[in-house]
């Protein structure tokens, strides 16, 4: 591929509100505290009532923008992965391009790959910036997503998003390599009009995260030459934090080079968001001449993996505009749970 | 309100598009077609240059709701506030990131990109701006003046001004 297309800018968003999983246990009856252990989950965020996947794409978005003075009119393709578009018809992808000033020349869509539509996103934009069809690509992975009440995914399920401009100028990281490795896996959906997803207990994990990640980090890797030693950091998509530990530990990497990478612990599961918050803690602390693996993961089930490379640029990039993504994984304010089921729709209201 | 209506307003709830006066330089939220204030303001009649608000400012009074209009109630209680843009017109919005208690007039804030209201399960979303609480690393980026632009479309080098 055309090494020279990277990523030239970027930005996190996290909504500020945050539940524990006791709290969340305190509810059904469970011993949430020792859910939220064996998920390694400490807390999840919460989306205000006004915000949803439009507002977190936005907000990270306009930081990227900012943060690389990139004129919004220089985007030629825009697009959000989400599972959680606020509208069944009416692109996500046409009020961010509204929002951040970058109609009407481009190309708009919004993407859908369960936790990975993000990182497909990044993929197209590579390719249509590779062929020189435009001059700067936005690739958004956002979500607020929910578990039914009471069901394990409600203790991880939470809200976030990272916006990343891919493009061949000023390019802090250059994507070395990019690879997919994608089967036909039933581990996890959600059916048109259902409002919580399904999935299969046990079996969203050897035959789908753990399967479909190990597979595209090794196939990676041999393409690009590398060992895990060769990687300063490393992002695996994180459904909760045991999953990426693990993962990592099979393949070979240490807990150094996944620490900035692995953010669900502190966040919840931000689902199309996950992977790339993690990319995103990554490149606030990343040096030049380091290497980066990230490997994402969606039900149903595939992975992407891309081998970057930090170059100077990084240096000379503001990275001090906005809020880092460390203050959205140590801030936020605690709610109960009856705070958080009203926020997130829980409730049946008269005259609704 | 019609999905037409909101439509129309669009470039002013998401982006804070408002107006300049191209002689004395006044900007104007919601835009306006003359310059009222301007000595020569019979010049100014459509002349009237776009001009988007940066969206940080400062609040000059607020009031806490708790008696919140249908399609508010998730919300209350929430503050509503006046806030005077660092260009000059004042907004009324709502004052989100921070508890109510603890916003004070000559509280810094910046404008942040949220839910406004949704016509019903099945209706339009409305988005638009309100404000959140600010820190210097949230500053928006210096615009340049008019007089600037104008030399920058001269040839003249300018500091870029870019983001949303």
């Amino acid at each position: 591929m055309n090494q020279d297309t990277g990523i030239v800018s970027y930005g996190a968003y996290v909504p500020r509100y945050r539940i524990t999983p006791a709290e969340i246990g305190n509810v059904w009856g469970t011993d949430g505290a020792a859910m939220g252990a064996s998920l390694a989950v400490k807390r999840k965020s919460v989306p205000a009532p006004d915000e949803d996947t439009i507002t977190i794409s936005t907000e990270a978005l306009r930081t990227a923008l900012i943060r690389g003075a990139i004129d919004p009119q220089e985007i030629g393709a825009l697009y959000v992965g989400s599972e959680s578009h606020p509208y069944a018809v009416k692109p996500t992808a046409t009020v961010v391009a509204q929002a951040v000033g970058a109609t009407p020349n481009l190309t708009a869509a919004d993407f859908e790959f369960a936790c990975k539509a993000g990182t497909a996103a990044i993929q197209t934009c590579l390719g249509l910036v590779g062929a020189d069809m435009i001059r700067y690509g936005v690739a958004i992975g956002s979500d607020t997503s929910q578990g039914a009440p009471g069901d394990a995914l409600e203790y991880s399920a939470s809200a976030g998003g990272a916006a990343f401009v891919i493009g061949r100028e000023r390019v802090l990281a250059k994507v070395r390599h990019t690879l997919s490795y994608t089967t036909d896996t039933p581990d996890f959906w959600r059916r048109e009009g259902q409002h919580y997803p399904s999935h299969g207990g046990r079996f969203t994990g050897e035959p789908a995260y753990f399967r479909h990640v190990s597979e595209c980090a090794r196939r990676m890797m041999e393409r690009a030459g590398t060992t895990p030693k060769s990687y300063a950091h490393v992002v695996f998509h994180q459904p909760n934090g045991k999953f990426p530990q693990r993962v990592g530990k099979q393949l070979g990497f240490t807990d150094e080079q996944m620490r900035y990478g692995l953010v669900t612990p502190y966040i919840g599961n931000t689902y199309s968001g996950a992977a790339l918050i993690g990319l995103a803690n990554v490149l606030d602390v990343a040096e030049p001449g380091q290497q980066v693996l990230m490997v994402g993961y969606g039900s149903g089930a595939g992975s992407d993996a891309f081998d970057f490379l930090i170059t100077d640029e990084i240096a000379k990039f503001d990275r001090s505009y906005g809020t880092p993504v460390q203050e959205f994984l140590d801030g936020g304010i605690e709610i109960p749970y009856a705070v958080y089921a009203k926020f997130r729709g829980k409730i049946r209201m008269g005259g609704s | 309100m019609s999905v037409a209506r909101f439509w129309r307003e669009t470039p002013r709830r998401y982006n804070l598009g408002g107006c300049q006066c191209p002689t004395c330089e006044t900007v104007y939220f919601p835009p306006r077609g003359v310059c009222p204030v301007c000595v020569k303001h019979r010049q100014s009649l459509g002349r009237m240059e776009p001009y988007q608000l940066s969206g940080e400012g400062e609040v000059v009074s607020y009031t806490i709701v708790h008696d919140a209009a249908e399609g508010f109630e998730m919300q209350v209680p929430y503050t509503l506030a006046i806030v005077r843009t660092v260009e000059g017109p004042q907004l009324t919005g709502a004052v989100v990131d921070i508890a109510p208690s603890e916003v004070k007039i000559g509280l810094r804030v910046r404008a942040t990109f949220r839910k406004l209201r949704e016509e019903g399960a099945a209706g339009v979303i409305h988005y638009g701006y309100k404000f959140a609480p600010m820190d210097d690393r949230h500053k928006p980026p210096k615009r340049p003046s008019r007089s600037e632009r104008a030399m920058a479309s001269a040839g003249a080098p300018v500091a870029a001004a870019s983001g949303p």
